[in-house]
C-alpha cells in the first residue's frame, strides 16, 4: 500500500513537472500576439505619434508649471503632478485632450485586422484545428491588446512622474498618485472600447481595409461629427430661451449633455477632466442656490470617482457589449475561409 | 475493433443548399482512405464536422472513439488536420511556426525546437528552418504543413487536398513521404482531393463523394467490379501464332481461381484476372509450348471509375430535373 502510494505520488509529481515545463495555449497565444502588435510597422508608427505627443505635451506643461503652481485663483494650483497633465499656455491641449482624439486610433490599429485577417489568409482554420477554445483566440486577441495598451500608458505616466520628480524636487502626495492611475485607467478603458470595436468590426466585416474604414468612420463621428449633429438638432429642436423659465433652461441643459455623452469621446473626456482637475464638483448644470455656500476647494478622490462613475460604467458597458457582440458573431461563424 | 472514424448519417445544411447528405463511413486504423470528389462537393465540410469544427444538423461522427461535438478538444490533440487553405504566419519563421503549434498542443518546453527541428528535417525543410515562411514556396509551406500535422504525434491525419498547386515532382515526392510514414508509423490517413491519379498512388480505399453524397466505398477492384461487372484488371497476351487447340486451353485456363474469363481472338488472349497474375500466365504459356509476341496489362483507373459514377449521377439528377421541370408545365 506504502509503495502504491508513493508510486501515485511520483507520478503525480512527475505529472505536475510535466505541466509545469508546458504553456497554456491562452499563454501562448497571448504571448504571439503581443509579439506580432510590437513587431507591427502600424504600431511602432502610433507609439512614435503618442510618444512624440506627450513629449510635446509634457515640455509645455513643465515650461507652464510655475505660472500654474502659484496661481493662487486656480484652486487646483497645489497639484504639481496633475498640473503636469493638464497645463497648457493654449498653443497646444493638455494631454488628456489630446488622448481622447489619439487614443482610439490605437485601439483601432490593434484590433481591425484581428479576426479577419486570419480568416482570409488560412491561418484561423490552422489555428481553430488545434486543441484550443475557440472564444480563447478572441480573448488572446482581447487581452494582448490591453496588456499593450496598459504597459504603455503606465510607462507614459511613470515617465512622466519621474520627469517631474528631476525637473521639480517635489515629492507626489497619495491622493496625486491615486489620480493619475484613475486617469491611466479610465484612458486604458475608452481605447479597450475602441479595442473591442474594432474587433467586432474585424468578425462583422471579411475585408479588413472594410473594418478599419468603418471603426474611422465611427471614430470620426463621433469625435468630429456628433458634437456638430447634436448642436444642429439642438438648435432647431430647442424654444428660444427668453421664453423658458431657469428650470427648464436646466432641464435642456442636461437633455444636451445626455445626449452628448452618447459620445465615448465625452464620457472619457468628462471623466479625465473630473479627475485630472480635484476642483470639478459636478459635470452638470448648477443652480445658484446648489453653489452658494460651497467652498472652492478641491474635492477628495473617493468624491471625483463618484462623479465619473456613470461616465466609466459607459465606457466599460460599451466595451463589454461590443465584445458579447464580438463573442456571439464569432462562435457563430463558419471558419471555412 | 472500433474504426478510427466513424460517421453515421451525418448531414449539414447552408441555407436550402445542402453541403453533406447523411453521409456514413467507417474508415479502420492503419488505412489510408482517399476521399474524392469535385470542388463543392461537401469533403470540407465533412473533414470539419469530424475535427467538430462545424456543427452537424444530423447524424453522428466518432473520431478516435470520441464524439466529434462534445469532445472536439480531446479529438484535435489527436487528430492532425492540413486544411487546403494553407495559412502560416508570413512573419515568423518555419521553425518558429512550428514550435507556436507545438507549445498550443502542451508539449513540452524542454527540447521542443529540437523536436520540430526533427520534424522539419524528416519533411525535408531542414536547410529552411530559419527562412520566413512569407519566402516558402507552395511545395515548401504543404511540407510544413505536413510537419505541424506530425508534431503534435497524431493517431490520424487529414489532408486536405494536400497537392493543390504543387508541380508534379513535389506532388511524387509528397505522396511518397505520406506512404512512408503511414508504412512506417502505422498512421490511419484521411486524403481529399479532386486529383484521382494522386488518391489511386497512396490510397488503400477510396469514398466517391459527389454532391454532398458519397456514391461507393471500396478499393479498385471492388469498384470497378461494382461499375464494369468485372474486377477490372485485364491482361493480354499477343502469341506469334493462333493456339493450336484453343479450347483446350480456355479449359486449362478457366479452372484457376483468378481467372474470372478468357477471350481468345486469332492470336490474342484476353484474361480477366481477379488478381495480377501476368507473369504466372506467361509461365504457363511457355510451359503448354506458345510462343509470345507480347504482352499487357489494363486496369480500370480510378478516373473511369469516377466518371462512370459522376456521369451516373450527373444524369440520374439532370434525369430528376426534367422530371420536376415537365410536372411543373403541365407536360408528360
Amino acid at each position: 500500500m506504502k509503495i502504491l502510494s508513493a508510486g501515485s505520488f511520483l507520478a503525480a509529481s512527475k505529472n505536475n513537472l510535466m505541466k509545469r515545463d508546458q504553456y497554456n495555449p491562452f499563454r501562448v497565444m497571448v504571448r504571439k500576439e503581443i509579439s506580432d502588435q510590437v513587431h507591427s510597422w502600424r504600431f511602432i508608427l502610433l507609439l512614435v505619434l503618442m510618444l512624440l505627443t506627450f513629449a510635446a505635451s509634457m515640455y509645455i506643461s513643465a515650461s507652464n508649471i510655475r505660472t500654474a503652481f502659484s496661481n493662487t485663483d486656480d484652486p487646483d494650483h497645489s497639484f504639481l503632478y496633475l498640473k503636469l497633465l493638464g497645463a497648457t499656455d493654449g498653443s497646444m491641449p493638455p494631454f488628456h485632450v489630446l488622448m481622447s482624439f489619439l487614443a482610439p486610433l490605437l485601439g483601432i490599429s490593434m484590433g481591425f485586422d484581428a479576426i479577419n485577417s486570419e480568416q482570409n489568409s488560412g491561418s484561423l482554420t490552422r489555428l481553430l484545428a488545434q486543441p484550443i477554445y475557440r472564444d480563447n483566440v478572441l480573448l488572446a486577441k482581447f487581452y494582448s491588446g490591453m496588456l499593450i495598451i496598459g504597459t504603455l500608458f503606465i510607462s507614459l505616466t511613470l515617465l512622466m512622474l519621474g520627469a517631474g520628480l528631476i525637473i521639480t524636487g517635489v515629492r507626489i502626495e497619495p491622493a496625486e498618485l491615486l489620480r493619475v492611475l484613475a486617469f491611466v485607467i479610465i484612458t486604458i478603458v475608452y481605447v479597450g472600447f475602441y479595442l473591442s470595436l474594432s474587433i467586432l468590426l474585424s468578425i462583422a466585416f471579411r475585408q479588413a481595409a472594410t473594418s478599419a474604414l468603418c471603426a474611422l468612420g465611427v471614430w470620426l463621428f463621433f469625435t468630429v461629427f456628433y458634437p456638430m449633429i447634436v448642436n444642429l438638432a439642438i438648435r432647431a429642436i430647442l424654444p428660444d430661451p427668453a421664453n423658458l423659465s431657469q428650470a427648464q433652461i436646466l432641464g435642456y441643459n442636461e437633455l444636451i449633455l445626455d445626449i452628448m455623452r452618447m459620445a465615448p469621446g465625452q464620457l472619457y473626456s468628462d471623466s479625465s477632466t473630473t479627475i485630472l482637475m480635484p476642483s470639478i464638483r459636478s459635470l452638470g448644470p448648477l443652480s445658484m442656490e446648489q453653489l452658494s455656500g460651497a467652498i472652492p476647494s478641491p474635492l477628495p478622490i473617493r468624491e471625483s470617482l463618484v462623479i465619473v462613475w456613470p461616465q466609466l460604467s459607459g465606457l466599460l458597458a460599451g466595451s463589454i457589449a461590443c465584445f458579447a457582440l464580438a463573442y456571439y458573431l464569432f462562435m457563430r461563424r463558419e471558419i471555412r475561409s | 475493433m472500433e474504426p478510427i472514424i466513424d460517421l453515421r448519417d451525418l448531414s449539414k445544411c447552408y441555407g436550402s443548399h445542402t453541403a453533406v447528405d447523411k453521409l456514413s463511413l467507417q474508415i479502420s486504423r492503419g488505412e489510408i482512405f482517399g476521399l474524392l470528389g469535385p470542388n463543392g462537393a461537401g469533403k470540407t465540410t465533412s473533414i470539419l464536422m469530424m475535427l467538430g469544427l462545424t456543427e452537424p444538423d444530423s447524424g453522428t461522427a466518432r473520431v478516435c472513439g470520441l464524439d466529434a461535438t462534445r469532445d472536439a478538444i480531446a479529438i484535435k490533440r489527436k487528430v492532425g488536420y492540413m486544411p487546403d487553405n494553407l495559412g502560416f504566419y508570413p512573419q515568423l519563421t518555419g521553425l518558429e511556426n512550428l514550435v507556436y503549434i507545438a507549445r498550443l498542443n502542451g508539449q513540452p518546453e524542454k527540447g521542443i525546437k529540437h523536436h520540430a527541428n526533427a520534424i522539419l528535417e524528416l519533411v525535408g525543410l531542414k536547410e529552411d528552418t530559419a527562412k520566413l515562411v512569407s519566402k516558402y514556396s507552395r511545395g515548401m509551406k504543404q511540407r510544413l504543413g505536413l510537419a505541424e500535422v506530425l508534431i503534435k504525434k497524431p493517431e490520424l491525419i487529414i489532408l486536405d487536398e494536400p497537392t493543390l498547386g504543387i508541380d508534379p515532382t513535389g506532388v511524387k515526392e509528397f505522396l511518397e513521404l505520406i506512404s512512408s510514414l503511414q508504412k512506417e508509423q502505422g498512421l490511419t490517413v484521411l486524403l481529399s482531393s479532386h486529383h484521382l491519379h494522386h488518391v489511386q498512388q497512396v490510397c488503400h480505399r477510396v469514398g466517391i463523394f459527389v454532391k454532398g453524397k458519397l456514391l461507393a466505398t471500396g478499393n479498385l477492384q471492388t469498384l470497378a467490379a461494382e461499375l464494369f461487372g468485372d474486377s477490372g484488371l485485364h491482361t493480354y497476351i499477343q502469341l506469334t501464332a493462333p493456339p493450336a487447340d484453343a479450347e483446350q486451353l480456355k479449359a486449362e485456363f478457366t479452372s484457376w481461381p483468378e481467372i474470372n474469363s478468357l477471350d481468345i481472338q486469332a492470336n490474342t488472349l484476353s484474361f480477366n484476372t481477379s488478381e495480377n497474375i501476368t507473369p504466372k500466365l506467361i509461365r504457363k504459356l511457355i510451359d503448354l509450348g506458345e510462343n509470345i509476341q507480347a504482352a499487357s496489362q489494363k486496369q480500370y483507373g480510378l478516373d473511369e471509375i469516377y466518371q462512370k459514377y459522376f456521369e451516373h449521377t450527373t444524369n440520374s439528377t439532370l434525369e430528376n430535373e426534367n422530371i420536376k421541370r415537365r410536372v411543373f408545365f403541365g407536360r408528360k
